[in-house]
């Protein structure tokens, strides 16, 4: 079996002959004509081919459990890549798999804020539970153990996906009966999520394909129930408090004196504060400061990432370059830096 | 202030991510109002509106879509005015603490569709891209659902609702990167390549998507759109302050009664919104916080009246973010919490710029010597500088997110990290602060 990526060039300049890809076992199911077929559907959806190749490595994932070299080799015929090339992406990827995975992966959240109400004490337990660590197989191939990097479920933490569907406010026992319960073949219903089916078939789905067998499966999966008290928390309350935003149509807000527009804001409840007095404050408190003056206008659309490129007051300016000419920034930017 | 469900205003509806719901509930009226606008009036609108950008920068969106060349009248473009414009949603929410639009997606994906759909038809593009998250199976279901639905309904493909403008819609699954909510490096995994930064300029508005002028928007911003169609400027002005107007789904988790997603007018404080989750954990008192996810630095109880909108919150030091309020309170351990936070910009620091790739590394060695009690008094300063040299040099804001939770830490707790070094080293510190460390399980 060859390496991936790699060829026998490859192996005889580094002296490896051997890749961490362990050998494709002899009960895969190989990649077909019909593979084939799929992943030329795939191409078409885009304007430019190779914007088709993280599907297509989800399609392999979805027939074989993981990214083999079967699939890398198939990947790079169909987009004329090299398969040094599709490699390179493939393991980029947290979610392409080098190892054949278990029938279910298990991801719990073990970054800061699941960490501290429990996550790790879960990973901990599901670890000697099935005498794995992470990104590793049950002996009986049951289930792929991993951790994961926050899974914006964060209101519902401690969290755990099964197939990447969510079983929220997780706890030790919890997760380790979950986790015997998927052992023993059975399919534990998310608290968030569609029905469980494997990690090949949600593969599947992330490929762009459909799981289900006919259209009314493939709708239960959509219209799934689940438990979503923390997403319904702010709407709730709302209708309990009797807060609601200004209407949109119907007669204009009283003209006032101050012709200010934030009148019809409902007031809070709050006892001396009148939304008039709120909504002044918000302003005052937000007026006059640093970032303001540094004039939205100036500043190029792109300037800032969905990360906020802008390096926030108080941070300690970087003199020895000039603004405007280091790495990452640019002369159109704002001038925050010096803020 | 109150409590203004806007954007969530039917995700308490039976079956919101149904078209049908979506419909009896004014779904899809926006888009026939800017289907009977011009392109270029509901560019001026939404710039009127004074919608800013909700993936964390807070750039104006109405002047983003105007950067996009666009040919003149009676004239034949050239340059990027003459090339396909494209329009890619950045759905790939993973920043520790965000969690607003997978949520928003899976409940009320129609919002996002309709918005996609009027901010195409602004910029004159015809073929769009929801790049997801492809850990968000359950949003990524319900978006193809939805997607499929407007298809079926004349709201997408060819000739939208008889108007003559056609819009193909992909959505698009990543697979397990943070820095691909990094626009360009977004755009570098969309073309099927690793998701690493580009260097800019170009800017995407000029040179995106495969070279062509592309606008990238976040999901809650897109979602937006469409209240603002059928609201208006003013009206969108009446949440919030001047500077940054509208309604905001604040995210809260952590340490509170009740944690969850509270939709309140820009500029609402953390005071009011810890009020609405029921408080801190009862017995137990407020340490930390973040007012927009790991990427902006820490806030503490001194700063729970900053009005939580964009220059508010710059002002106070922090940045509003993505507006992921992450509460922590005595039992949690600022230094480990830091730690895990390091580890995971460390694990996804694309490896491109070298100050990032080897600066993570090096400051998880020392912060894990310090939490393991082996620190030295020289480790304070240690931190500091190599955050130092990683802030502004770098392609991306990986590398400046990374240390912002450091240096913000060191600002308000140092006493936290002299704490675990040992006794001898504190004593080169010249103090002794021997305090009972607190176990981040306890």
């Amino acid at each position: 079996m060859s390496a991936l990526p790699g060829s026998a060039e490859g192996a005889a300049t580094t002296g490896l002959v051997d890749s961490p890809v362990e050998p494709v076992t002899a009960d895969l199911p190989p990649l077909t004509e019909q593979t084939r077929l799929e992943a030329r559907e795939i191409i078409a959806r885009y304007p430019q081919p190779r914007s088709a190749l993280l599907p297509m490595l989800h399609l392999v994932q979805s027939y074989q459990g993981y990214v083999s070299p079967e699939g890398v080799a198939l990947c790079a015929e169909e987009l004329g890549l090299t398969k040094a090339e599709v490699g390179a992406v493939a393991t980029f990827y947290t979610m392409y798999k080098r190892r054949p995975t278990g029938r279910h992966l298990v991801s719990v959240c073990t970054n800061t804020l699941c960490a501290v109400l429990g996550g790790q004490r879960i990973m901990d337990a599901l670890s000697a539970d099935l005498g794995v660590h992470h990104d590793e197989t049950a002996a009986d191939g049951s289930v792929t153990l991993e951790h994961a990097e926050c899974l914006a479920a964060c209101d519902y933490a401690p969290v755990v996906t099964v197939d990447y569907e969510f079983y929220d406010q997780q706890d030790v026992e919890g997760a380790r009966a979950l986790v015997a319960a998927l052992r023993r073949g059975e399919k534990p219903h998310p608290t968030r999520g569609a029905p469980l089916t494997d990690f090949r078939g949600v593969s599947r789905q992330l490929a762009g394909f459909s799981q289900h067998a006919d259209a009314a499966a493939a709708g239960a999966a959509v219209d799934a129930p689940g438990e979503w008290g923390p997403t319904l928390a702010g709407v709730r309350l709302a209708a309990e408090r009797g807060e609601s935003a200004p209407p949109m149509s119907g007669p204009e807000p009283e003209p006032t004196d101050t012709g200010e527009p934030a009148e019809t804001v409902a007031p809070s409840g709050q006892a001396g504060q009148t939304p008039e007095k709120e909504a002044a404050d918000a302003r005052v408190a937000a007026a006059d400061n640093p970032a303001e003056r540094a004039g939205a206008a100036q500043t190029h659309p792109d300037e800032g990432t969905e990360y906020g490129r802008t390096t926030p007051p108080g941070s300690r300016p970087t003199p020895d370059t000039p603004a405007g000419t280091e790495p990452g920034t640019s002369g159109q930017g704002p001038a925050t830096r010096e803020a | 202030m109150p409590l203004t469900p806007v954007l969530t205003s039917r995700w308490g509806a039976d079956q919101p991510w149904r078209l049908s719901t979506y419909e009896s509930l004014d779904g899809y009226t926006a888009l026939r109002t800017a289907l009977s606008m011009t392109p270029d009036e509901l560019v001026s609108l939404v710039k009127d509106s004074g919608l800013r950008g909700r993936g964390g920068a807070g750039f104006p969106t109405g002047m983003k879509w105007s950067f996009i060349p666009q040919p003149k009248p009676g004239e034949t473009a050239t340059g990027p005015a003459a090339l396909p414009k494209y329009l890619v949603v950045n759905a790939d929410e993973g920043e520790p603490g965000t969690c607003k639009d997978l949520p928003l997606m899976m409940t009320d994906p129609h919002s996002l569709v309709e918005g996609v759909i009027i901010s195409a038809y602004a910029i004159r593009c015809r073929f769009a891209v929801i790049y997801v998250r492809g850990e968000a199976v359950h949003a990524h279901r319900r978006l193809v659902s939805a997607v499929e639905e407007a298809y079926a309904a004349g709201y997408l493909g060819r000739d939208v609702l008889g108007s003559g403008y056609d819009l193909e819609l992909v959505v698009h699954a990543g697979a397990g990167a943070y820095i691909c909510g990094e626009e360009t490096a977004l755009l570098d995994s969309l073309e099927g390549y690793r998701g690493q930064p580009r260097l800019k300029p170009p800017f995407p508005a000029v040179a995106g998507l495969y070279g062509a002028p592309t606008v990238i928007n976040n999901v809650e911003t897109l979602a937006t759109v469409p209240f603002v169609v059928r609201g208006g400027a003013e009206w969108f002005k009446r949440f919030g302050p001047e500077k940054s107007p509208g309604p905001k789904i604040y995210s809260i988790s952590g340490r509170v009664v009740r944690p969850g997603q509270y939709e309140a007018p820009m500029g609402t404080t953390m005071r009011e919104l810890l009020a609405m989750a029921g408080g801190v954990r009862p017995g137990h008192e407020l340490k930390f916080w973040t007012p927009g996810g790991s990427s902006t630095p820490y806030f503490t109880a001194e700063h729970l009246d900053v009005p939580l909108d964009f220059d508010s919150v710059a002002a106070a030091g922090s940045m509003l973010g993505t507006t992921a309020l992450m509460v922590f309170d005595e039992t949690d351990s600022i230094v480990e919490a830091t730690l895990r936070f390091t580890e995971f910009y460390a694990h996804e620091s694309c490896g491109k710029c070298t100050p990032c790739r080897e600066g993570t590394y090096w400051l998880v060695q020392v912060l894990q010597r310090l939490v393991d009690g082996r620190g030295t008094a020289a480790d304070l300063d240690l931190l500091t500088d190599t955050c130092d040299n990683i802030l502004g040099r770098s392609f991306c804001a990986l590398g400046d997110g990374a240390t912002s939770c450091i240096t913000s830490s060191l600002k308000y707790f140092r006493d936290d990290y002299v704490a675990l070094l040992p006794p001898e080293e504190q004593a080169r510190l010249g103090r002794s602060l021997r305090l009972e460390p607190v176990g981040a399980a306890s």
